[in-house]
């Protein structure tokens, strides 16, 4: 094997200075910066700011780092590839813009790539997720052989047909990262460099305790009756508040705008935030059989599907009688 | 001649569908000048594709349509004048069709007689006709799955586009599409030429100047330059050979606008991992190409790959891109690594009971359900075995038996394990490889590696008996539990892939060297119906076999190139069977795959047709005494035939029978072809001075009762009547 090539001449970006310029980059075109949504999600489309978002017709750009978790995928720390807990930097612009891939090419060179030094290709790879009644059509776009964004044009999202579509880039920064840093393992990425001293803190000292404790909960200790009372509590909740905003939404009658916006819809979603990460620590118990599975899923199906009709139906203004 | 240019540039379009939109591109822009009159005899249509363009160039088309006369129909004489006036109707007809009520004329056609109108067009102008028609053609592209971009969803294309360039030689054609207007501007490799303009002044430019900007427009040539540039790099490495791998060629040519070529290593430890993980790591992960040792038998693997890049670097560049590849290499390795060390833990054996959480379908139940379905069928098709495979009680036949069911029990374990979940396309050939690896006797472990086989046309069948048995009972029980639920395919719809399984078992029958005659489609339909709802079920029955004869028939036209007349002829013989009358003794479906292709190269002869034209004769007798309901005989009565040309033909029949059904047990299918063919003469002297449908029923029945056994007796072999009117094959 070859000596280790430095795949930048000067010092390549830490993981919080990769996420500054990406969000320095977005922002600068436009997209509002949130921070991450506070409840656990399996990927930065879950986040309302995508999922709630992309529906009707407002123009709207946003960029932010999601932590997303896949209870399945943790490996206890111990692989150098996997996580429990991944960054996705997600960026959503509506309508999409029709320069968006060369923007998205300028985004990889604020980052430190340049492209006359390495191999890009956009694969075919479209999205789905029948959990949340969303599919797009795209890419992954690779690096030098490695999958880096997911690049999607959004056509459907909780079962409504988009209109504009959004375009939405999602790149997986501890790849990127460990890329751009040339190591081996996820929990060397240099995660942030203290300007007087040089001292480096790794992903791994940040990290690794995080990925631990979370597998011994997710695969050994979560309690899967306690599990399936949460979802069905969840469950419950959320359905009862859109049988409330159904009721006032359907109603001819009720044109009164502030009671319209007034019905929680947001929080509705929370709801199936939550039964949707329920079931994703359930599965990672073993405790879902594959019979149950389907069904399970089309639960979720309904709650994310029931809140974003309702969303867009309370987007709309009534028609004044 | 003018030449036309047409460029669709498009964000980046599947590989996989580039190819077929290149050509319908070209097709329809050919199509739509030889409709608009606008060809020439040196008319050249040439087309062009990258991942981000689709382009067709057109050389020596007409200027102009010619111009025209139309003759239009306009109302009935009747309606148009009264008493030799011309009514409202005919003048408004006439100034419809922009002529003088003078120059109307008459025409007498089918429904009596009209007026009618010569008009004559103007043809218009290539620019004219290809501006305003095109767009509709390049909507009209198909696309398995295509996408809305703009806002109102105007329109749906395989991904946005971006820029349309079109040229009638140096003017722009002012067409639009997708809301782009065309113009003169191309572009060219993105990171190479980068955003500059590629300006294209005429169409003959277009490959040169694409060229310039770093654009290979011609996948012909880039498929061509991979190749190369793949053969140059493997030669940094003495005495290797790239893997050949048409597919991937394919595929990366689809990939890239300016290819280039990277030799990457990988370490020799992971060496030791099954090749068929490594190659599909490389291969379908990463579409790398594999490298292998071109001295050694068998070709082993080297540890090194092959990436197609589409960008032209230095070699700093490389450096850093080789570096990039081989890291994501490295760590695919490490996972498979693990997943393989991780399954070890827990064998083969033990995953049976696993196999109960995973569906088979939802009305089918799960993996382990089929698993024990799987096994019985297989019991049942080595029951069916004509002459049987072994003595039924020797040593041989047990261990056969056992290995077969060993392999049924385990087949579907691979799909527990963590590789598998990983790698899917690898199911079948992991539980092949873990068998081995946990020591399972190696004839187990091929059944079980080969037991989807085969997966396409293409693909080969199991390499083994067992492995085909395996094979067999996995599809065949799945075809007929599918079709008992009521899940058949219905047009183009066909969910769950029985089509292909169908194909699959028909192919084992036919090509298997072992099976292929010791056993009919038959007796592997009768395997897996037994205790199932088909027993009781003719309806279902029927509907099953005709389902398998049909792949049957598909797999002599598609993979033995048999005459579709004679493939049906074929498929109508008693031989290929059906639950109507079961025949005693079957003979092999490799047999009948035998006689057909005999039968298809003599079809045109002259004895085969004159023979077929006279069984033909005989069964349209047959048939319109059947259609009268006149009364047959069971069976000739010997003391009925009159005419010495009866008594030949009946003589001649049996002896016939026995000839056609020992010969082809024999494989000697020319002798069966020529037996047949000696019916020519008794028959001609048969029809000549014999009436068979005469007045005294006794006569008439015994006469129809010899001609239904001779069309019968040939009918073993194949339904000579559907031959008579044979067209030439293409």
């Amino acid at each position: 094997m070859a000596a280790p090539i430095s795949v930048l001449t000067k010092t390549p970006l830490t993981f919080q200075e990769l996420l500054f310029q990406l969000q320095q980059f977005w922002a600068s075109r436009g997209c509002i910066l949130q921070q991450a949504y506070d409840v656990e999600v399996g990927a930065g489309t879950m986040s309302p700011e995508t999922f709630l978002r992309v529906l009707g017709p407002k123009p709207f750009r946003v960029a932010y780092a999601q932590p997303s978790r896949r209870p399945a995928d943790g490996r206890y720390g111990k692989n150098p590839n996997r996580l429990f807990k991944h960054t996705q930097m997600q960026v959503v612009l509506k309508p999409p813009p029709d320069d968006i891939q060369a923007l998205y090419l300028k985004s990889l060179e604020a980052i430190g790539i340049d492209l006359r030094q390495h191999d890009v290709k956009f694969e075919e790879d479209n999205w789905e997720s029948p959990t949340l009644g969303a599919w797009g059509i795209g890419w992954q776009v690779m690096l030098d052989g490695l999958e880096i964004t997911q690049f999607t044009y959004f056509q459907q999202c909780g079962g409504i047909d988009l209109d504009p579509i959004a375009g939405e880039i999602t790149y997986g920064l501890e790849r990127i990262a460990a890329f751009l840093q040339d190591v081996d393992s996820i929990y060397d990425i240099v995660w942030a460099r203290e300007p007087d001293t040089g001292r480096e803190v790794t992903y791994g000292e940040v990290r690794l305790a995080d990925e631990l404790q979370f597998s011994v909960y997710n695969f050994e200790k979560a309690d899967v009756e306690k599990l399936w009372q949460h979802f069905k509590l969840y469950e419950e909740e959320c359905q009862s508040l859109l049988a409330e905003a159904r009721g006032r939404l359907g109603d001819a009658e009720d044109s009164d705008t502030e009671s319209r916006s007034r019905l929680p819809l947001l929080a509705a979603f929370d709801l199936c935030l939550k039964c949707s990460h329920l079931f994703n620590l359930l599965d990672a118990r073993g405790a879902i059989s594959v019979t149950e599975r389907v069904g399970v899923i089309a639960r979720i199906r309904t709650l994310a599907v029931g809140v974003a009709k309702a969303y867009a139906a309370q987007q709309t203004q009534p028609v004044s009688a | 001649m003018p030449a036309f240019l047409l460029e669709i540039g498009l964000e980046e379009i599947p590989a996989g569908m580039v190819a077929a939109a290149q050509i319908e591109l070209a097709e329809r822009v050919h199509k739509l000048l030889v409709r608009e009159r606008l060809t020439t005899d040196t008319l050249q249509v040439m087309s062009f594709s990258t991942p981000r363009r689709l382009a067709v160039r057109v050389d020596g088309l007409s200027p102009q349509q010619a111009d025209m006369e139309e003759e239009i129909v306009g109302p009935s004489l009747k309606v148009a004048y009264k008493d030799g006036v011309p009514t409202p109707a005919a003048i408004a007809f006439a100034k419809k069709s922009g002529v003088e009520v003078s120059a109307l004329q008459t025409i007498q056609n089918a429904k009596g007689e009209y007026v009618t109108a010569t008009v004559r067009r103007a043809g218009r102008s290539a620019a004219e006709v290809l501006t305003g028609l095109l767009p509709a053609e390049i909507a009209g592209i198909y696309w398995p799955k295509s996408m809305y971009w703009r806002a109102g969803k105007p329109e749906r294309f395989v991904r946005p586009v971006r820029w349309l360039l079109a040229l009638l030689d140096e003017e722009i054609l002012p067409l639009e599409f997708a809301g782009v207007r065309a113009d003169g501007v191309s572009h060219g490799h993105r990171v190479l030429h980068g955003d500059k303009p590629v300006v294209v002044r005429a169409p003959r430019e277009y490959e040169e100047k694409l060229a310039a900007a770093y654009v290979q427009v011609d996948p012909e040539v880039r498929r061509h330059s991979i190749r190369k540039a793949l053969d140059a790099a493997t030669r940094q490495i003495p005495g290797a050979r790239w893997r050949e791998d048409e597919e991937l060629v394919e595929i990366v040519t689809h990939l890239t606008e300016w290819p280039t070529v990277l030799l990457g290593d990988f370490e020799k430890e992971h060496l030791t991992l099954p090749e068929e993980i490594l190659v599909t790591v490389m291969r379908d992960h990463q579409k790398y190409f594999a490298l292998e040792d071109e001295n050694r038998s068998p070709r082993r693997l080297l540890p090194n790959f092959l990436a197609v890049l589409n960008i032209e670097v230095d070699e700093a560049g490389a450096a850093v891109i080789r570096h990039g590849n081989e890291r994501v290499l490295r760590a695919r390795f490490n996972d498979a690594r693990f997943f393989w060390d991780v399954d070890q833990k827990i064998p083969l054996v033990d995953r049976v009971e696993m196999l109960k959480n995973v569906t088979f379908h939802k009305d089918l139940g799960s993996y382990w359900d089929k698993t024990q379905r799987n096994r019985e069928v297989a019991r049942q098709i080595i029951d069916r075995f004509d002459p049987p495979i072994f003595d039924a009680d020797s040593v041989k036949f047990k261990t056969f038996c056992s290995g077969v069911d060993q392999a049924a029990l385990l087949a579907k374990t691979d799909l527990t394990t963590e590789m598998v979940k990983e790698f899917t396309e690898l199911q079948g050939v992991v539980g092949g490889l873990y068998a081995k690896a946990q020591r399972l006797p190696d004839g187990v472990a091929r059944a079980i590696a080969d037991h989807y086989k085969p997966t396409s046309q293409e693909d080969s069948i199991p390499r083994t008996p067992a492995g085909s048995i395996v094979a067999l009972a996995d599809k065949i029980s799945t075809i007929v539990d599918m079709f008992a639920k009521g899940f058949q395919p219905t047009g183009s719809k066909d969910p769950f892939a029985l089509r292909r399984a169908g194909n699959g078992v028909v192919r084992i029958l036919a090509e298997d060297t072992y099976l292929r005659d010791k056993l009919h489609l038959e007796s592997v339909c009768w395997a897996a119906m037994q205790e199932t709802s088909a027993m009781q079920d003719s309806q279902l029955r029927n509907a099953i076999y005709s389902f398998m004869l049909d792949r049957f028939e598909f797999y002599l036209q598609e993979s033995r190139s048999i005459h579709p007349q004679v493939a049906s002829a074929i498929r109508h013989a008693r031989t290929t069977g059906g639950f109507q009358e079961v025949n005693g003794q079957l003979v092999g479906y490799g047999r009948i795959v035998g006689f057909a292709e005999e039968l298809n190269g003599q079809v045109g002869s002259p004895e085969v047709l004159a023979v077929a034209e006279l069984l033909k004769r005989a069964a349209n007798i047959q048939r319109q005494a059947k259609e009268k309901g006149i009364q047959f005989l069971n069976a000739e009565n010997t003391a009925l035939l009159q005419d010495p040309s009866e008594e030949e033909l009946a003589r001649l029949v049996t002896e016939v029978d026995a000839s056609i059904q020992k010969n082809y047990r024999e494989g000697k299918y020319k002798e069966v072809i020529a037996a047949i063919a000696g019916l020519q003469q008794p028959l001609n002297a048969f029809f000549d001075s014999v009436m068979v449908m005469v007045d005294d029923p006794q006569l008439r029945g015994n006469r129809l009762a010899l001609l239904s056994r001779t069309v019968s007796v040939v009918r073993w072999a194949a339904d000579f009547s559907e031959l008579a009117s044979i067209q030439e094959t293409a």
